[in-house]
């Protein structure tokens, strides 16, 4: 069984983004790019069931600017076995993104597809579901536990009253959340080995998808700052503050 | 325009989030319809129709709208999409999981996590884990969009008088099937809903701590919350996590206990009214963001404020 991985290439966890100053979006240049951390999750995922010998090939995928290519060189030095990027524009929507994936699943027919609950970058939430809608696949989202049975997952969902179990058949689009494992770091030998692995490009064209933007982007900017705060010396002070000035106790 | 709302509901009430909804469907105008959708769900659908502001409740009654199987409820909601402008849900896990499906099947762009209205097209939503706010118009035929409950009061549950319409069921998708769910039961306010939130992080070392915060809850009446790092190493389950990819939280008070204030936390909770921190690290970024910080030993602090809130 093949495995796709969608991973996305967004500002590294740990940047301070800044705002542009003619609002227009936000300031990307000279900035530290990083695998979306969620996407990480799906890569060791896949790469789990491939060492595991429930899948025999990890392929991973990512939509963008050339330097996507980087991001799925990543997933090769953790162990995938080949990339497919398409190049597109930074800013294709979740509808266009999920429709290019499932471009490239007709053309793979993997068994499973892992990808991350959540981009970083946009905090979308959406391709996964879209992606399954699309296929007219069963779907995973948010989970913390996957485990292959046979042609079916056993899946462990995180949602808002506790967790979930739910089972589906295969092929199914996951999406995973924070706690389904710890994505391994790439040994030095095998990013060496990552850089011959092949990476196939595709275009938009060959793959006939459209991935025009459908909404408009008409401002971004700063949220509003809050107004700084006092350093109290002593749990009395606190509890005063807190019931004759801020009244909320 | 017409707006119809996804109901997130537990058979025989209407949960909060949809109260937030609604209201973001009053604010961007025009009748707002609600979709009950799930399994011996009556009563859940008369509360719909009593909620001020509802104009109309569909209610579908079918096994598989039982558990909020998203491949269920896609085909249900776009067979009802043609009637209406807006097709709104809570931007909750029940909410994200099945509205970007309803998106694809009508070809429509889906806007997330919206935070104010500005016109029936434009809207503005956080991205960056809040650290910028776009705004956002959509073209589209058909606006799809989840609501950040945090950024809409919400609709009074009573004086509306709304009618209820039986609908007809789209049939079982018969692709994931739910299991079961394993939910933690707590007498506390929910997380979302709750004026006051107690969280913990990793300061807090185990699990067992957690039940100093407890203490506090139950005297103030708060939920309590804690940070990624401490849901990570097991100290308590993951509905309590608040920030980007956990819940979003905007009480009264905030009482951030052994967190540091990482921005995916910030995201989950910088909106709230009054924030406290209680850090022994003075440098620690969440007292960048709070009314009241206490440079404290929280195994010190804790059992005092205790103490003090009688
Ligand atoms: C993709 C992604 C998504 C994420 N989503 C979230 C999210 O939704 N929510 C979230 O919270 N995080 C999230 N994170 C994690 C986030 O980056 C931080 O790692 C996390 O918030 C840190 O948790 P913490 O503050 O409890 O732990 P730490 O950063 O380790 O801070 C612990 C704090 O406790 C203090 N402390 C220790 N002992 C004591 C004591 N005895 N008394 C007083 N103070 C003490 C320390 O001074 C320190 O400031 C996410 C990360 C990624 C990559
Ligand atoms: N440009 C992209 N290339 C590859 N995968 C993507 C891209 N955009 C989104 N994804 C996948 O979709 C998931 C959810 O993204 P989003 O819906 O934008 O929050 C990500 O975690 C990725 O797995």
């Amino acid at each position: 069984m093949k495995i796709l991985v969608a991973v996305k290439r967004v500002i590294d966890y740990n940047v301070k983004v800044r705002v542009k100053p003619d609002q227009s979006g936000v300031e990307l240049a000279n900035v530290k790019m990083a695998m979306n951390p969620f996407d990480e999750i799906a890569v060791e995922q896949a790469i789990r069931f491939k060492e595991s010998g429930a899948a025999d090939e990890v392929i991973a995928l990512s939509i963008g600017a050339p330097q996507a290519q980087e991001t799925i060189r990543t997933a090769l030095a953790m162990g995938a076995d080949r990339g497919i990027h398409v190049e597109a524009s930074h800013d294709t929507e979740p509808l266009a993104i999920a429709k290019i994936i499932k471009a490239v699943v007709e053309k793979e027919s993997p068994g499973l597809i892992l990808m991350g609950k959540q981009a970083i970058d946009d905090d979308s939430n959406q391709t996964g579901q879209m992606l399954a809608t699309l296929l007219d696949y069963p779907q995973a989202t948010f989970a913390s536990g996957v485990e292959i049975a046979g042609d079916k997952l056993n899946i462990i969902r995180e949602v808002d009253s506790g967790l979930e179990h739910i089972t589906c058949p295969m092929p199914a689009v996951v999406t995973v959340d924070l706690r389904l494992n710890e994505p391994r770091y790439a040994s030095l030998p095998n990013i060496m080995k990552a850089k011959k692995k092949p990476i196939d490009a595709l275009s938009l064209d060959e793959l006939g998808v459209d991935a025009g933007q459908r909404l408009k982007t008409l401002k971004v900017e700063e949220p509003p700052a809050r107004e700084a705060g006092i350093i109290v010396d002593s749990v009395d002070t606190l509890v005063d503050k807190l019931k004759n000035e801020a009244k909320v106790i | 325009m017409s707006i119809l709302v996804i109901a997130e509901h537990n058979h025989n009430e209407i949960q909060a989030p949809t109260l937030h909804t609604i209201t973001a469907g009053v604010q961007i105008g025009g009748d707002v319809t609600v979709l009950v959708a799930g399994h011996n769900a009556d009563k859940a659908a008369d509360a719909a129709a009593k909620i001020a502001g509802v104009k109309a409740v569909f209610h579908a009654d079918a096994p598989e709208y039982a558990n909020g199987v998203a491949e269920n409820l896609v085909p249900l909601i776009a067979n009802l999409a043609g009637d209406y402008t807006h097709i709104l849900a809570p931007a909750t896990t029940y909410g994200k999981n099945i509205l970007p499906g309803v998106a694809a099947k009508l070809d429509v762009a889906q806007i997330s996590d919206i935070i104010r209205v500005d016109s029936p097209d434009t809207f503005q939503r956080p991205i960056y884990a809040g650290n910028a706010l776009a705004t956002v118009q959509s073209g589209e035929a058909v606006k799809v969009i989840t609501i950040r409950t945090t950024a809409f009061e919400p609709a009074a549950e009573s004086g509306g008088s709304a009618s209820v319409s039986k609908i007809d069921a789209t049939g079982d998708a018969k692709k994931s099937n739910f299991v079961k769910s394993e939910l933690s039961s707590s007498d506390r306010p929910e997380l979302t809903s709750a004026k006051i939130v107690v969280s913990g992080g990793r300061g807090m070392q185990d699990g067992a701590n957690f039940a100093m915060l407890e203490k506090i809850a139950d005297k103030l009446n708060a939920a309590v919350g804690a940070s990624r790092a401490a849901v990570d190493a097991g100290f308590v389950p993951n509905e309590y996590q608040v920030g980007q990819t956990g819940k979003v939280v905007a009480p009264d008070l905030y009482i951030a206990v052994g967190i540091s204030g990482a921005i995916q936390h910030l995201a989950g909770m910088k909106d709230s009214k009054v924030i406290v921190a209680i850090n022994k690290d003075e440098e620690a970024p969440i007292f960048q963001v709070a009314d009241y910080g206490l440079v404290a030993d929280l195994f010190d602090a804790i059992p005092e404020l205790d103490g003090k809130l009688g």
